[in-house]
């Protein structure tokens, strides 16, 4: 699986109320929701989003509410992947969950450019921006089984109707 | 192998993996959690992963506190949709506007969680159930609608961070102050993959009310979740909850931690978290003078009795500063009709604070008191982050019931013996 877009930065702490204030949680549908993306922190963000694009973030990203609404929100503005230095637990599952890679690269998250082109490979774990290249572990475990099914839904489906016990 | 009480707890509840740090296990909940904002989402998942039943129809608890009362047609169609989920089912536990309340004081209050359980809760303070010696683990709506079809989830076992407590906290300082001091030394992030453990003989000095203050807000230390300690408070607490009461879950002396933080209640002062982060404490006196136009006593950390006694020691016979809206939310309707028996409503009424029924309202931006642009609220609620309570222009201080009830008179944060004189009276 591979990921192409423009580099958009933010910084440490982004908090999902920044990311999707909770005015807006009486909303469920992801365009709807993409529209409001990052709308407490900077209002013109979604509309610079192209799909595809790829968010550089800080330490601890997504902290705070669990609302899943946030990666709906950053899926609808166009968001295919977050690189950061660190980030929350339950915004990193819900992200995964919904197929949302976020990868914690911390060096990569600090260095890559602001408004330049950049590729992630999920599969390798490796992102390249003008000439420069940074190499993360891929996918393991359930996470790469979630990824890999296109979210957890899919995933569940999938082992609900095998009849396995399901892990997810 | 010597095991923290998060292992051990864990370990109780593993269906598969090793509980290790660091290790993968499937582990099974006592109790899940959803309320009006997440469950909507969860119940549409639930359909997209094909499950036609619950897990266990007794173990769900559906509780509609976010947008509740319906603050407008889009959140009475979240209501109405939760109901319906319930309904469909067969619920036991499903509370509406007038029987519940804020889910994580609700769940203690309906003696479902104890000594050793465990709750998923699709909310980020389902952390609060620490304080019962029991892990509440928040997650989002796909990881709760797994859940809700198959009764277990896999987690990555946290680390433990162990936080010794000592001492007796002192005259106007609270669980909100222990936990506001040990963000402020560790950070948003302080705790991150790991799961806080609270212990020592300090526990003894906290009732129950100030153990679910402090481990409301473990999330904003980054922690997993968080565990208090049980002891005879806490066992206490069970039958008089309608629980049947078991050992409590105490961690081996042997047991390996990855951090040792000590906080001594004696020295601690009321702590207030400037914006826009929870990290940011600052002393009462550092920030004395900060105007405030709207002081809110509420939410899952501090919208207990033991808070609205603290704000009527201070209202009783005073009045709310002409320029400050003050915006009372008990937490449960049982507390609620508490605060009525004790006459607590009547001297917040008298002062001129405005009394809602239960509900998240303001703390997250939803209704019931949204600041405007340039707007200050002084609350003791658990974020402040940029916007979080209205508009993003405006700011929000966190503060315990005392500080939030002395700033409501004063008109600005000041510390509570100016409005209160230094009169003895209980703690915490």
């Amino acid at each position: 699986m591979s990921i192409a877009g423009r580099v958009h930065r933010v910084g440490d702490h982004v908090d999902t109320d920044v990311i999707l204030p909770g005015r807006y949680l009486t909303l469920r549908d992801q365009a709807a929701l993409g529209m409001r993306c990052f709308e407490g922190l900077d209002p013109g963000f979604a509309a610079r989003i192209a799909p595809g694009d790829i968010l550089a973030a800080g330490r601890n990203f997504g902290c705070g509410s669990s609302r899943e609404h946030a990666v709906l929100a950053l899926r609808g503005a166009g968001i295919a992947a977050v690189v950061a230095e660190s980030a929350a637990r339950i915004f990193f599952r819900n992200a995964i969950n919904l197929a949302l890679p976020v990868i914690v690269a911390p060096e990569a998250a600090r260095a890559l450019a602001a408004g330049e082109a950049a590729e992630i490979d999920i599969a390798v774990g490796v992102i390249r921006q003008g000439g420069r290249e940074w190499r993360f572990p891929p996918f393991q475990g359930e996470v790469a089984a979630i990824i890999a099914a296109g979210g957890l839904a899919a995933r569940v489906r999938a082992t609900l109707a095998s009849g396995a016990a399901p892990g997810g | 192998m010597q095991r923290t009480i998060t292992e051990k707890i864990l370990a109780a509840h593993a269906l598969e993996g090793e509980v290790a740090p660091g290790a993968i296990a499937t582990i099974r909940p006592d109790v899940v959690l959803l309320n009006d904002v997440s469950g909507p989402l969860a119940f549409s998942q639930f359909a997209a992963m094909g499950a036609t039943r619950v897990f266990d129809p007794e173990r769900i608890v559906l509780v509609a506190d976010h947008f509740a009362p319906a603050k407008d047609v889009e959140s009475a169609e979240q209501l109405r949709l939760t109901a319906r989920f319930a309904e469909q089912y067969g619920l036991r536990h499903h509370y509406g506007p007038g029987r519940g309340g804020i889910e994580h004081t609700l769940i203690a209050e309906l003696g479902l969680v104890g000594h050793g359980d465990i709750v998923f809760g699709a909310d980020s303070h389902t952390c609060t159930a620490g304080a019962f010696n029991a892990l509440g683990i928040g997650f989002g709506s796909s990881d709760l609608a797994a859940a809700l079809a198959t009764g277990r989830l896999w987690l990555r076992v946290p680390a433990t961070i162990r936080v010794e407590l000592t001492g007796r906290p002192g005259r106007f300082v609270s669980g909100k102050d222990v936990i506001l001091e040990l963000i402020r030394r560790i950070g948003s992030d302080g705790a991150l993959d790991a799961a806080l453990e609270f212990g020592g003989p300090g526990v003894a000095a906290l009732p129950m009310d100030a153990r679910m203050a402090v481990a409301n807000m473990a999330v904003e230390g980054g922690a997993d979740w968080c565990v208090f300690e049980g002891d005879a408070t806490s066992l206490s607490d069970m039958p008089a909850r309608g629980m049947a009461p078991r050992p409590p879950v105490l961690a081996d002396a042997g047991a390996v931690y990855a951090r040792r933080i000590a906080i001594d209640l004696d020295a601690l002062q009321p702590v207030v978290a400037r914006p826009p982060s929870p990290a940011n404490g600052a002393s009462v006196e550092e920030l004395a003078g900060t105007r405030v136009d709207q002081v809110y006593v509420g939410n899952c950390a501090n919208g207990t009795i033991t808070d609205l006694r603290q704000v009527a020691e201070v209202l009783r016979g005073r009045q709310v500063a002409r320029h400050v809206r003050m915006v009372v939310v008990p937490a449960t309707q049982r507390i609620w009709r508490q605060a009525l028996a004790e006459g607590l409503l009547d001297i917040f009424a008298e002062a001129g604070a405005a009394v809602s029924a239960p509900t998240c309202g303001a703390c997250f931006g939803g209704h019931m008191g949204i600041l405007a642009a340039g707007e200050v609220a002084l609350a003791t609620t658990n974020r402040n982050y940029r916007g979080r309570m209205g508009h993003p222009d405006s700011a929000v201080y966190l503060a315990n019931a005392w500080v939030a009830a002395a700033a409501a008179v004063a008109g600005e944060i000041v510390p509570p013996e100016q409005v209160m004189g230094n009169a003895a009276g209980g703690i915490a």
